[in-house]
C-alpha cells in the first residue's frame, strides 16, 4: 500500500477549467502528477460511460471540471454535468464507488490557484481513502 | 493498413526539456507498434519543426501525427496546417498532448513529471488513431460590426471600421457619446485638453454616414456566431424626438433640479438635460425616474418647445441588427472611495476624488474651470483657491484589501494636477504627492515627471494613511515617510483622492450575455495576455479600452484600433471557416425518444416526423454536447469526441 499513488483522470472543459489549468501552468503552480486531463469541449459533454470508463479501467478518482453556473460557454452545459454527477454518485455508490471519489468541481479560467488547490486535495483525499476497489494495479492488503 | 503514426516531442528550449525526458519520452513512444517514427526537437513550433513533420510525413507515408509540446489553446492550429500542408486531413491526423502546462510547469520532480508525460503520450497515441476525417465548412461574414461602448475606445474602433467601408452600430448606455475621457480636463503628459481633441471624434462619429449612433440604448440579447451574429439593441425612450434642436430652452422652464452625474453631483441639471454642452447627439432626455430629481410631468418644457420635439408618451423601442463580429468597450467604473472611512470622502467637504477634480478643472464644470475649494457650508458652492493639497496615490490600487492591480493612469494624472494648480491657482501653492512608487512609463511621461518636479511639488514616498479634519475645514494627511523612515503630518486645504480603476458593476451580465470571460482582477479576459489582446473565447467578439483592464488614452486608442483591425480582417476575408467538432445522431441507433431535443440550449435538434428520429441542424449546432452526455442510446455524439475516442484516451491513462 505504501506505493500507492492514487490515479484520477479529469474531464476539463476547453473554455473554463481546461484554461485554468494553463494558466496554473504559465504560473508555475506546482501540484502532484496524479492527475491526467481530457479536453473535453463542455462539462455537459461529459457522457456517464466516461466516469464508468474510468473506474472500470482502475481509476480511483474521476474530476469533472467546468466553468462557473451561469458562465457556460454553452449557456448550461455545466448544469447538465450536475444533475448527471448527482446521480451517477448514487449509481456508483451501488456498486460499491464510494461518492468521495467522483468531484464536480467549477474553476474558472483564471482560478489557476484554485486548480492547483482541488488537483492538491483530491490527492489527498483519495490517499486517505485508499485505491479504488477496481484498482488491479495495487496489491490488496487481504484481511 | 495499419497507421502508420509519428511522433514528435518538444524541448520548448528548456521550458519541457528542463523537467520532462524528451528522449526518455520519444523512446517510449518507439515502443508502440504502429509508431514509426520517434523524435524530439528543440522548438517544435519553428518552421523548421513543422518542415520536420511535414518531411517526416512524405517520407514515411505517416498517416497520423502526435505532438506533445505546449497547450493545445496555443499550437493546436499551427501543427494542424502543417499536417494538412504534407496532404493529411488534419482532424483525423492529428492530436497534441500537453506536457508543458500541465506536466513541466506543474511537476515539482524529474521523475514525476517524466513518468506523467509519458502516461499523457501513451493516452495521445492510444486516440489519435481512433479520430476521423473532418472538414471545416465556411460561412459568409456580415460586414457589419456591433460596438458596445461609446467612450474613447469605442468612438475610435467605430471611426476606423466606417472609414474602411463597413456599417457600424454604435451602442452608448448614456445620453452621449464621449464616455470618462470627455469628462477629463487635460490629458497627461501634453496637457492637451481632452474635449479639444475628443469632440471632434465625437462629432465625427455622430455624423459618419456609415455609423448608425445608438445613444441611451443598450444591447439586450446575442445570438449567432462568429460572421452572423444577431443583437437586439433596446433604445430607451428619450421623451424627446430628434427634430430637437437642442436650444435648451425646455430645460430654463423645467423646475425639477438634480446632481448632474456627468459632473459626478458636482453641479445640478434638470429633468429635461444634456449632460453637457458638447453632447453628442445634441438631443435633450428627460429623466422619467420615480421620485425625487424625476420629471413631474408639468408640461412646461413641451408648451416651451418651438420644434414640437417632446412627446410624453415615448416608448422604449427595440431594435435588431445583423453583425458579423462585435467590440465590447464598456469601460470602467471610478472607485467609490466612501467605505475607507480614514479618508474622510463624503466627510470632509475639501476632500475630492480624481473625476471631482477633474470636473472642477474642466471649462463645462460646476467652477468653469477655476480649481475652487467647496464651502464648508455647502458642498455644492465653491469659494477660494486652496493654497495647500495634498494628493493621494493608489486608493484602492495596488492595496490587497481592495484592487491588488495597479491602475496605471493615477501618477500621471496626479503629477497632471500639480501642474494645474500651480498653473491656476498660482506657483506659491503648495502641493504634496503621497505615493508609493512612481510610475511614469509611457512616451513622454518620464520628462513630464520631471518638469513637474522642476515646478516645485513635494513628493513624499509613503501611501498616506488618514485624513482628519479640524474645526476650521483644514485636513490633515498622515502617512509614513519611507524614504526618513519617519511620520509625516501635512496641513493641506484640499486633498485629492486618486481612486482605482474598477471593472464594471454589471460586468458579469456583459460577460455573460457576450460569452466571454473575467479574469482575476474582474475586468475582461483578453484571449491571451501578449499575443491575442483583443480576441476573446468567442470567435468574433472583441475587447478594447479599459473594460479588458486600467490603462490611459494612448493605450486604449491603440487597443480600439486592434480591435477594428481584427473586425476588419474577418470582413475583408468575407468568409470564416466553422470548426467541423458538432455533433450528429447516428440514424441507425437513434430510436427518437426526443431527450436531446430538450437538452440543446440552441433548438439545434429537430425531428424528422418521416424517419422518426432527431436529427441536428449544423447550422445551429455549436458542439457543447448537451445531447451526447444525455443521449441513453449513444447515438448523439459530438465529432471528434465519439466514444471510441474518448475511451482510447481513457484507455491510454489508466494501462500505460
Amino acid at each position: 500500500m505504501s506505493n500507492y499513488e492514487p490515479k484520477i483522470v479529469a474531464f476539463f472543459c476547453n473554455w473554463c477549467t481546461f484554461t485554468a489549468a494553463d494558466l496554473a501552468g504559465t504560473s508555475r503552480l506546482s501540484y502532484p502528477p496524479n492527475m491526467k486531463i481530457i479536453r473535453v469541449m463542455c462539462s455537459g459533454m461529459v457522457d456517464p460511460k466516461y466516469v464508468i470508463k474510468s473506474f472500470l479501467g482502475g481509476a480511483d478518482g474521476v474530476l469533472i471540471g467546468g466553468c462557473w453556473p451561469g458562465d457556460c460557454h454553452y449557456i448550461n452545459g455545466n448544469l447538465k454535468a450536475r444533475r448527471r454527477v448527482a446521480l451517477l454518485t448514487e449509481l456508483l455508490k451501488q456498486y460499491g464507488i464510494d461518492e468521495e471519489r467522483l468531484w464536480l468541481r467549477w474553476i474558472a479560467a483564471s482560478e489557476g490557484t484554485m486548480l492547483q488547490e482541488v488537483a492538491q486535495e483530491m490527492t489527498a483525499k483519495l490517499k486517505e481513502i485508499g485505491p479504488s476497489p477496481m484498482n488491479k494495479s495495487v496489491d490488496k492488503v487481504v484481511g | 493498413m495499419g497507421e502508420r503514426i509519428g511522433f514528435f516531442i518538444c524541448h520548448c528550449g528548456v521550458n519541457i526539456a528542463h523537467k520532462v525526458r524528451v528522449q526518455e519520452v520519444a523512446e517510449y513512444a518507439a515502443t508502440f507498434s504502429d509508431v514509426v517514427v520517434s523524435k524530439d526537437y528543440l522548438f517544435m513550433c519553428s518552421d523548421p519543426g513543422q518542415d520536420l513533420i511535414e518531411q517526416e510525413i512524405r517520407d514515411h507515408e505517416l498517416t497520423r501525427i502526435v505532438v506533445a509540446a505546449c497547450s493545445p489553446r496555443m499550437h493546436e492550429k499551427t501543427f494542424r496546417t502543417a499536417c494538412e500542408r504534407a496532404g493529411l486531413n488534419p482532424y483525423h491526423a492529428f492530436h497534441m498532448v500537453c506536457v508543458r502546462e500541465h506536466s513541466s510547469w506543474v511537476t515539482e520532480s524529474e521523475d514525476d513529471a517524466t513518468a506523467k508525460a509519458i502516461i499523457m503520450v501513451g493516452a495521445g497515441l492510444e486516440r489519435v488513431s481512433n479520430q476521423e476525417k473532418l472538414y471545416p465548412s465556411t460561412v459568409p461574414v456580415n460586414p457589419s460590426t456591433l460596438i458596445v461602448g461609446g467612450g474613447i475606445a469605442g468612438m475610435q474602433a467605430a471611426l476606423d471600421i466606417a472609414n474602411a467601408g463597413n456599417k457600424v452600430y454604435l451602442v452608448e448606455k448614456q445620453a452621449t457619446v464621449g464616455g470618462h475621457m470627455l469628462q477629463y480636463d487635460k490629458t497627461f503628459p501634453t496637457l492637451d485638453c481632452a474635449a479639444c481633441i475628443g469632440t471632434p471624434k465625437m462629432v465625427a462619429v455622430g455624423q459618419h454616414r456609415n455609423i448608425e449612433l445608438l445613444t441611451y440604448s443598450e444591447v439586450e440579447e446575442v445570438s449567432g456566431f462568429v460572421g452572423n451574429f444577431r443583437a437586439k439593441i433596446k433604445k430607451r425612450a428619450r421623451y424627446v424626438k430628434n427634430n430637437c434642436t437642442g436650444c435648451g430652452d425646455c430645460a430654463n422652464v423645467c423646475p425639477v433640479m438634480t446632481a448632474n452625474e456627468w459632473d459626478v453631483g458636482t453641479q445640478r441639471r434638470k429633468a429635461i438635460y444634456i449632460p453637457f454642452p458638447q453632447a453628442v447627439p445634441v438631443q435633450y432626455v428627460i429623466d422619467k425616474r420615480e421620485g425625487k430629481g424625476g420629471c413631474i410631468d408639468c408640461g412646461k418644457c413641451e408648451k416651451e418647445c418651438k420644434a414640437g420635439a417632446i412627446d410624453h408618451d415615448m416608448v422604449d423601442e427595440y431594435l435588431d441588427v445583423e453583425i458579423g463580429s462585435i467590440i465590447v468597450a464598456t469601460g470602467f467604473d471610478p472607485m467609490d472611495p466612501t467605505p475607507m472611512a480614514q479618508y474622510g470622502y463624503g466627510k470632509f467637504k475639501n476632500v475630492f476624488t480624481n473625476l471631482e477634480f477633474e470636473r472642477i478643472s474642466n471649462a463645462t464644470g460646476p467652477t468653469a474651470g477655476k480649481l475652487l475649494k467647496r464651502s464648508q457650508k455647502n458642498k455644492m458652492k465653491f469659494t477660494d483657491p486652496p493654497k495647500s493639497v495634498a494628493i493621494l496615490h493608489c486608493i484602492g490600487s495596488r492595496d490587497i484589501n481592495h484592487h491588488e492591480y495597479c491602475s496605471r493612469t493615477c501618477c500621471m494624472y496626479a503629477l497632471k494636477y500639480a501642474h494645474l494648480l500651480k498653473d491656476k491657482c498660482g506657483h506659491d501653492t503648495e502641493i504634496y504627492n503621497f505615493y508609493i512608487d512612481m510610475r511614469c512609463f509611457g512616451k513622454g511621461y518620464e520628462e513630464f515627471y520631471k518638469k513637474v518636479q522642476m515646478e516645485g511639488v513635494r513628493m513624499i514616498r509613503g501611501k498616506a494613511g488618514s485624513i482628519t479634519e479640524d474645526k476650521d475645514g483644514m485636513l490633515t494627511v498622515t502617512a509614513e515617510d519611507s524614504l526618513s523612515g519617519s511620520l509625516v503630518k501635512v496641513e493641506v486645504e484640499m486633498a485629492i483622492l486618486c481612486t482605482a480603476m474598477e471593472p464594471r458593476s454589471n460586468a458579469e451580465e456583459i460577460m455573460r450575455k457576450f460569452g466571454i470571460g473575467i479574469g482575476s482582477d474582474g475586468f475582461f479576459q483578453e484571449e491571451h495576455p501578449k499575443l491575442a489582446p483583443v480576441s476573446t473565447p468567442s470567435s468574433g467578439v472583441f475587447l478594447a479600452g479599459t473594460c479588458q483592464g486600467p490603462k490611459d488614452i494612448p493605450d486604449t486608442v491603440a487597443q480600439a484600433k486592434g480591435a477594428a483591425a481584427e473586425c476588419l480582417s474577418l470582413s475583408g476575408a468575407g468568409q470564416v471557416e466553422i470548426p467541423p467538432m458538432i455533433s450528429s445522431i447516428d440514424e441507425d441507433v437513434c430510436v427518437g425518444c426526443k431527450l436531446c431535443i430538450g437538452l440543446c440550449p440552441y433548438g439545434a435538434i429537430e425531428f424528422n416526423q418521416f424517419s422518426r428520429i432527431s436529427e441536428v441542424n449544423t447550422a445551429l449546432c455549436k458542439g457543447c454536447g448537451s445531447c451526447a452526455g444525455g443521449c441513453p442510446s449513444g447515438a448523439a455524439k459530438v465529432r471528434h469526441f465519439t466514444d471510441r475516442q474518448v475511451f482510447a484516451e481513457i484507455d491510454g491513462l489508466l494501462t500505460n
